[in-house]
């Protein structure tokens, strides 16, 4: 109920429903509207070049895509073109990412904790710190050839094959899981720092004021709640690791087919070289000797697709974590 | 004891409970109805004569003649969803007059002023009825860069933007321009600007300083700078001293009272003492609706609706 | 010993073994630079300054060298890497700078004009491209776009014009810019488009109500706060440019030639081979002593750029700290 003023109200009519005027370009500077078209063309060019790529591998992997190169073995010709799936490359796929992200998590985890909740003296937590910021920044070909350097020495010839008088090759799926966890090691790192950053303070005094030691706490009370970032670490970390190849090239031979180095079942294995599905889709690209277009396809389609899986992981853990978990630490704030 | 006008007394007697019916079957004399419930009418708080705040002697700036009215509002609503934040508000707004706009948490006032420079339409679900005329035309059918360079707006926290003193008050200045004007231009305008603002004193000597290195109370004082070097015709401020110290606001208050002339002023403040002593009218506004509105001396000594009254008085807050 | 293990552990037993632990990271990372510059040392040692220079053809250089037994003498370790390091800039700064214009505008058109639904669609979309494997781009490289540009965009008489010196066949500095700016964009439109809804509130309404336009208002405060993050953004692609070697190895041509801007419109279509390409073209015949120096000194210099690219970064950053832009 309005009261109006004593003096004279201004009553207009009220006009029909009208448009009401937003902004129009004409008002704008000349620099300003070439901007608003150079926005909505780079807009438009990433939506076509995003879709154009997608849909361009999910329509030649599917038409190229078959159930049986999906479990047979590659064979062990050069010319690829005529029999033989990509059943090894997949295997040696998941090999060595289970490898790297079982090695690189524990580790990464380990020195996320101690940064976060120790970090003294402090200019070795520093140090840590621009190290693995180093290391995330290096490129893989780097890392690659480090692992060379460092497993053709003599001591770490268990970790592959050796030649007659002791020449140490240095390439095996263990080498190449021990540089993929360094790969790994950044990201995992970085994700469970983040977590235990935005942990408040309120939950870590209420453990202390129970009376529970630093180590305690950590395990009982800061490493569930973290779980979802080291989920996501570890998520996109393997995401990474399945896509290298420079790393496969160097340090695990990117043959067709997994060569065991010895009958011992487990041990034979990842001691022995073989190839991922990113070496054999170089491989039978056209750069590579296999020149198999059709195969190359539909091998990367599957690698998109793991890719992809890994991508939507990533965002499921995340969504559920910050329901469940990192709400809960949120008490009276 | 202030004496009751008829208006009054009436609405007292009608938020008073109704008495009991004695008369019953047989005509015995005890009640047939039970006791009527005790409601608990949420919105009607108790009556309470409390002294109003003219009574403290509180000294008020002398009013300057008003000058022509620049923003009307008629018959105005907005809607957030299907919920009314403000609902049919028409209000003159007078050049040479501070507008105080007072009312509890709630009530409608900041998203009444965010209006008058159609800031609420960057809230998606934000809906508006009714017409707000500045100088006699229809908003809506200005561009709303003209519009928001016309009326001008001063914020609850102080923001100004990340470069230097110089840049924030010449932001407008450059950006609303066609052309780039140089800073040889541009100097003169900006020193005026700090001197209307009271600022300039206290920066003359160096202009290049970072800006969010001054205290809050200058801060402040550079966002009005930078709010009236475009010259506008109309400055909202919403509570500009709800986040200072008592000496910026008293600084703050001053300045509004020598802008006034110059400017149509909206103020929105919940500080009642503060909207006494600056306002030259007030609007009090209660859950989206327009409760009184006049000269301050009326709505502070002689509201003539009860809730002002209440409000006014401190019955709630 | 399995019991001293199994009873709670001290606070300080525990801060030591962690720390422990972190430190071997840290011995981890030095020992790989350590190890990349010893094997790296003899071909430095051995050419001096000049191993920046050119010296004729790299690929032939590299091709005596392994060729050369397990004694090289000083003479063999003779190489001038410039067409190299030359191809790595080309490729590098062009897809850099072609990417960060792209990465601005796309992320502003993201934050401020785009319809809400096509914004819920391709804020996932960027970040799926920003995670795809590089052999993938590689694979529709060399099977899509180089075929194209063979066919379509070089005429036979362009070949024929430089069929002496080089082998004009689609491959090359185009190719290889284009691919890599796509792979290194959406990186960079995550990050500045994140930044950019992280600016306060405060600002942007600022802005608004001062009668600025959506446009200039965007420029004017939201990108001049996002800075920070778009050097970040610039430094990141950079470092990705830098390291790609299986890509480009695909589609550049893998010639260790140095393109020739004086070539006119033929400079675009040049082959030419980055410092990682070759890294990983060499890798078998690392046996050879010489070859291997020179691999690990183009592995010490990608090293020692990633290096450098990150201080330039912390100090590029400094100067915003004073006008209250959180770095």
């Amino acid at each position: 109920m309005a009261v109006a003023p004593q003096t004279e109200p201004l009553r207009p009519i009220r006009p029909p429903r009208k448009r009401r005027v937003n902004e129009s370009l004409s008002t704008w500077r000349w620099g300003d509207r070439i901007a608003f078209v150079l926005c909505w063309a780079s807009g438009i060019a990433l939506c076509a070049i995003a879709g154009g790529i997608v849909l361009y591998m999910a329509f030649k992997g599917l038409q190229y895509l078959s159930f049986e190169l999906l479990t047979a073995r590659p064979q062990p010709s050069a010319d690829q073109k005529a029999s033989g799936g990509f059943l090894d490359p997949i295997i040696g796929t998941v090999v060595l990412t289970v490898i790297g992200i079982v090695i690189a998590t524990p580790i990464a985890v380990a020195t996320a904790f101690w940064i976060v909740e120790y970090g003294r003296p402090s200019w070795l937590a520093r140090a840590v710190e621009s190290g693995i910021e180093v290391v995330a920044g290096t490129p893989d070909i780097v890392i690659a050839i480090f692992g060379l350097a460092l497993f053709q020495q003599g001591i770490f010839s268990l970790l592959s094959f050796t030649a007659q008088g002791g020449a140490v090759f240095g390439r095996s799926f263990l080498t190449a899981g021990a540089m993929m966890s360094l790969i790994a090691l950044p990201m995992v790192f970085g994700a469970t720092r983040e977590g235990l950053q935005s942990v408040s303070a309120h939950v870590r005094e209420a453990s202390y004021a129970l009376g529970k030691t630093k180590i305690a706490t950590i395990r009982r009370v800061l490493l569930p709640s973290v779980k979802p970032n080291i989920s996501t670490g570890a998520a996109l970390g393997m995401g990474r690791i399945a896509g290298d190849t420079a790393v496969v090239v160097v340090l695990l031979g990117a043959t067709l087919r997994i060569d065991p180095e010895s009958s011992f079942p487990g041990v034979g294995l990842l001691r022995g070289t073989g190839g991922t599905l990113t070496s054999y889709v170089y491989n039978n690209s056209s750069a590579g000797e296999g020149n198999a277009k059709e195969k190359a396809y539909a091998a990367a389609f599957v690698l998109l697709l793991i890719v992809i899986g890994l991508n939507f992981a990533v965002d499921a853990i995340a969504k559920r974590g910050a329901q469940t978990g990192l709400e809960s630490t949120r008490l009276g704030t | 004891m202030i004496d009751e006008t008829r208006e009054a007394r009436e609405i007292r007697e009608a938020s008073e409970p109704p008495t009991v019916p004695t008369a019953g079957v047989g005509g015995v004399g005890f009640p047939a109805l039970p006791p009527p419930v005790r409601r608990i009418v949420v919105d009607s708080p108790p009556t309470v004569a409390a002294p109003t705040v003219a009574d403290h002697g509180l000294a008020r700036t002398a009013r300057a003649a008003s000058g022509p009215e620049r923003m009307t509002l008629d018959t105005l609503s907005v809607f957030y969803g299907p919920k009314a934040a403000v609902k049919d508000v028409s209000i003159g707004i007078r050049q040479g007059e501070v507008l105080a706009l007072i009312g509890p948490s709630g009530c409608g006032k900041t998203t009444l002023l965010r209006t008058l420079n159609r800031l609420t339409e960057l809230t998606a679900t934000a809906r508006r009825d009714g017409t707000i005329a500045l100088d006699g035309r229809d908003i809506d059918t200005l561009e709303v860069t003209e519009l928001r360079r016309r009326v001008a707006m001063v914020f609850q926290q102080p923001n100004p933007f990340p470069m230097s003193i110089f840049d924030n008050v010449a932001y407008a200045l450059r950006e609303q321009a066609m052309k780039r004007p140089g800073k040889s231009v541009l100097e003169p305008l900006v020193v005026d600007a700090l001197q209307r603002a009271g600022l300039y004193d206290e920066v003359r000597d160096d202009l290049d300083r970072p800006a969010l290195r001054l205290s809050g109370g200058q801060q402040q004082r550079l966002c009005i700078a930078r709010a009236i070097a475009t010259r506008p015709e109309v400055l909202l401020m919403d509570e500009p001293c709800s986040a200072l110290d008592p000496r910026s606001t008293a600084v703050i208050e001053e300045l509004i009272g020598e802008l006034r002339n110059e400017l149509a002023i909206v103020i929105v403040t919940h500080n009642l003492q503060q909207a006494y002593r600056v306002g030259d009218r007030v609007a009090f506004m209660y859950l989206g609706d327009l409760v009184e509105y006049g000269p301050t001396e009326q709505v502070f000594g002689a509201p003539r609706a009860q809730r002002t009254r209440d409000y006014v008085g401190g019955a709630f807050g | 010993m399995l019991e001293r293990l199994r009873e709670p552990w001290s606070d300080r037993r525990a801060e030591r073994m962690l720390g422990a632990l972190a430190s071997v990271v840290l011995l981890l990372i030095v020992l790989m630079i350590v190890f990349v510059a010893a094997r790296a040392w003899p071909s430095f040692q051995h050419n001096g300054l000049s191993w920046f220079t050119g010296k004729g053809d790299v690929d032939v250089q590299i091709g005596n060298q392994v060729n050369t037994g397990a004694k090289p003498t000083s003479a063999d370790y003779q190489i001038g890497v410039w067409p190299l390091i030359w191809g790595t800039v080309l490729t590098t700064g062009f897809a850099v700078l072609i990417g960060l214009a792209f990465a601005i505008f796309a992320a502003i058109f993201i934050v401020e004009f785009a319809p809400g639904g096509l914004r819920r669609v391709v804020v996932p979309v960027v970040r799926l491209l920003a995670a795809v494997p590089s052999v993938i781009y590689g694979l529709i490289g060399i099977l899509v776009l180089v075929p194209f540009v063979n066919d379509h965009l070089v005429s036979e008489a362009r070949k024929k014009s430089v069929q002496y010196v080089i082998n004009l066949s689609g491959t090359g500095l185009i190719v290889s810019v284009v691919i890599l700016t796509v792979m290194i964009t959406p990186i960079m439109i995550a990050i500045i488009t994140d930044a950019l809804y992280a600016v306060p509130r405060g600002w942007k309404e600022g802005a608004v109500a001062l009668g600025v336009n959506r446009w200039r208002a965007m420029w004017t405060v939201s990108v001049r706060a996002a800075r920070p993050a778009i050097i970040a953004a610039v430094v990141l692609a950079c470092a990705r440019a830098l390291g790609e070697a299986i890509m480009l190895s695909m589609v550049s041509g893998s010639k260790g030639f140095a393109p020739n801007p004086a070539d006119g419109l033929t400079f675009i279509f040049e082959p030419l081979r980055p410092l990682a390409s070759t890294i990983v073209e060499d890798a078998e015949s690392l046996n050879a002593p010489a070859v291997q120096a020179s691999v690990y000194s183009f592995a010490l210099l990608l090293l020692f750029s990633s290096l450098v690219l990150s201080i330039g970064a912390w100090l590029a950053k400094q100067p915003m700290k004073k006008y209250g832009i959180r770095v």
